[in-house]
């Protein structure tokens, strides 16, 4: 009977090819009519000798907010940079597993790279435009990609203001210098940049943390707009950040992303103690 | 309490007198030549030729010679060493042959100006059959102020913040693109300070255009790069050391233009620098 149970199990495909029997982490299962926009799958990645993602396995729904939290230095910017080949700029940097973005392998081939960095743009923690104009700001990335010049890019360069509701403020200032803005402003210009390039992925790290709390709450309900266009992934420090803005929330804990499912069983009944106990400040 | 107050004015005054001491000999160098220099100054002595043995007339051909040598070289060096420095600071990854590279453009900064002056002797003037003449001359110090030009246009392009390079490629663009259009506008006030200070050397060297370019005396202008021609640090030497009789003035004149020559054009690409920073 029992060596009957064993020949079953090897036998099941499933099985066969799953590394553990156990896995950390399970991809959410979504509806029907819910598209996939990022998988993940079995991702490692180290830095020379040190592994900074334990074998993370997760699914990013189109068009929703999905936030990763956990402690510093848990991997969770290292993943996120996964996403778009950032970290590719790292020496001694080796990455295994795979990360589909529609269904394509990313790091299959070194193709397209410049066409996956459109599609999946980012957000970085210390706003950074460059010195230049507010409107050379938006039209660099359409300008390096040739995507439009003249009266098409004056069209570009408002849609995408309009896209994070910098355009009516600033509207009669597109010629100042983009370094005079605030922070928040800076921090809205720097996602009409991605819009201007029509990413279709937000990757945020960190955005609001170097932003007062009135700012950080107004670029939350910026992050609620552009879900009806954009997919987010947001690295964030802040718990209640990712609790009032994410539909979905993985924990991760030293490279592990130990939970990863709908924010409100994240925080109302984490699965797994280790969840439960950095939510409830336990550590942290 | 109040010996630390006085250890510290000690200390202070100590870094004023060393600044001090550094400021004093340019101002009294500057005044020397503008007391001494001042009265041989006219439209005749800048733009007329020499007579009588160079005992009379003007420095006009040297005034042209210098400005030659250092627009040509410059047009050959700033590119090159923009170049070399963009691919170094850019591309190169840390291995050995950029370390070679690096020792190589800190020893060509050490070499002595009239060793420049015989390796253009060699090269140029003798191998390459340039013969005695401004492109000679004008290849030899620009060689020379490569070192000056990269290692200021790398740091200029090091003082570029991370930040701008990792949004740039964000956004989808190239490594190339992210040089040209994210990083390069933004070092180019300190590659302009790279051009100034090589301007200065190139004008004011005299070893290496000793047996590549200088003439003694020559009763007309160049017309061609292939031309030798007169350069203002060579001609000041000749009337200094080689002619007897010529008048004191004459001499500090003709440093006296040497200095405001090197001046004018590095207003000119200040000015540019200045119009530079404020465009952007």
């Amino acid at each position: 009977m029992n060596r009957k149970t064993g020949d079953m199990f090897a036998n099941s495909p499933e099985l066969g090819t799953c590394p553990r029997v156990l896995r950390p982490t399970n991809p959410p299962e979504f509806g029907d009519g819910e598209k996939v926009k990022i998988r993940a799958e079995n991702l490692n990645l180290w830095y020379g000798d040190f592994q900074a993602l334990i074998d993370v396995t997760m699914a990013v729904r189109e068009k929703s907010i999905t936030a990763l939290i956990g402690s510093s230095g848990c991997g969770k910017s290292t993943l996120l940079r996964c996403l778009n080949r950032m970290n590719d700029l790292i020496d001694d940097v080796r990455i295994e597993g795979s990360v589909r973005v529609d269904g394509r392998d990313i790091y299959a081939s070194a193709g397209d790279l410049p066409a996956l960095r459109k599609k999946v743009g980012m957000v970085f923690q210390r706003p950074n435009p460059f010195p230049l104009s507010i409107y050379e700001n938006v039209a660099f990335g359409p300008r390096v990609h040739h995507q439009a010049k003249g009266g098409e890019l004056d069209g570009l360069v408002e849609e995408s203001l309009r896209a994070v509701d910098l355009w009516d403020v600033l509207k009669d200032r597109l010629r100042e210098n983009a370094l005079k803005l605030s922070l928040e402003q800076k921090q809205r210009l720097c996602i009409a940049r991605l819009a201007a390039v029509k990413s279709e992925v937000v990757l945020m790290d960190e955005p609001c943390s170097a932003l007062d709390p009135y700012a950080t709450m107004k670029i939350e309900d910026l992050m609620r707009l552009l879900k009806a266009k954009f997919t987010i992934v947001i690295v964030t420090h802040n718990m209640q950040q990712a609790a009032r803005v994410s539909d979905e929330t993985g924990f991760m804990l030293l490279g592990e992303l130990v939970e990863f499912g709908a924010t409100t069983d994240i925080f109302t009944r984490p699965r797994d103690k280790r969840t439960e106990d950095y939510i409830t400040g336990r550590f942290g | 309490m109040r010996n630390e107050s006085l250890k510290q004015r000690l200390g202070f005054g100590v870094l004023l007198l060393a600044t001090l001491i550094v400021v004093v000999p340019v101002l009294s160098i500057l005044v020397l030549i503008l007391l001494k220099g001042w009265g041989a100054l006219s439209w005749k002595f800048l733009l007329t030729m020499p007579r009588d043995g160079m005992r009379a007339g003007g420095i006009f051909p040297a005034i042209v010679g210098t400005t030659y040598l250092v627009f040509v070289s410059i047009a050959f060096a700033l590119p090159i060493g923009v170049m070399a420095a963009v691919y170094l600071s850019e591309y190169a990854r840390d291995n050995w042959l950029t370390r070679t590279i690096n020792l190589a453009i800190i020893n060509l900064a050490g070499v002595s100006s009239v060793v420049y002056g015989l390796f253009g002797l060699s090269l140029f003037v003798i191998f390459l059959n340039f013969g005695v003449s401004i492109i000679a001359g004008a290849l030899t110090l620009g060689i020379m102020t490569l070192p000056v030009i990269i290692t200021t246009t790398r740091e200029a392009l090091r003082a570029v913040p991370h930040a701008y390079r990792e949004v740039s490629l964000s956004l989808g663009a190239s490594r190339w693109q992210t040089v040209r259009h994210a990083v390069l506008p933004r070092a180019l006030p300190g590659i302009l300070t790279g051009a100034i200070l090589s301007i200065g050397r190139v004008a004011g060297e005299t070893a290496p255009i000793l047996f590549t370019v200088a003439a003694f005396y020559l009763p007309k202008l160049p017309t061609s790069l292939s031309d030798q021609a007169m350069a203002l640090p060579y001609h000041l030497y000749v009337i200094t050391t080689q002619i007897p009789g010529i008048p004191e003035s004459y001499r500090y004149g003709t440093a006296l233009v040497l200095i405001g020559l090197v001046l004018v054009m590095n207003i000119t690409a200040g000015v540019l620098r200045a119009r530079y920073r404020k465009k952007r």
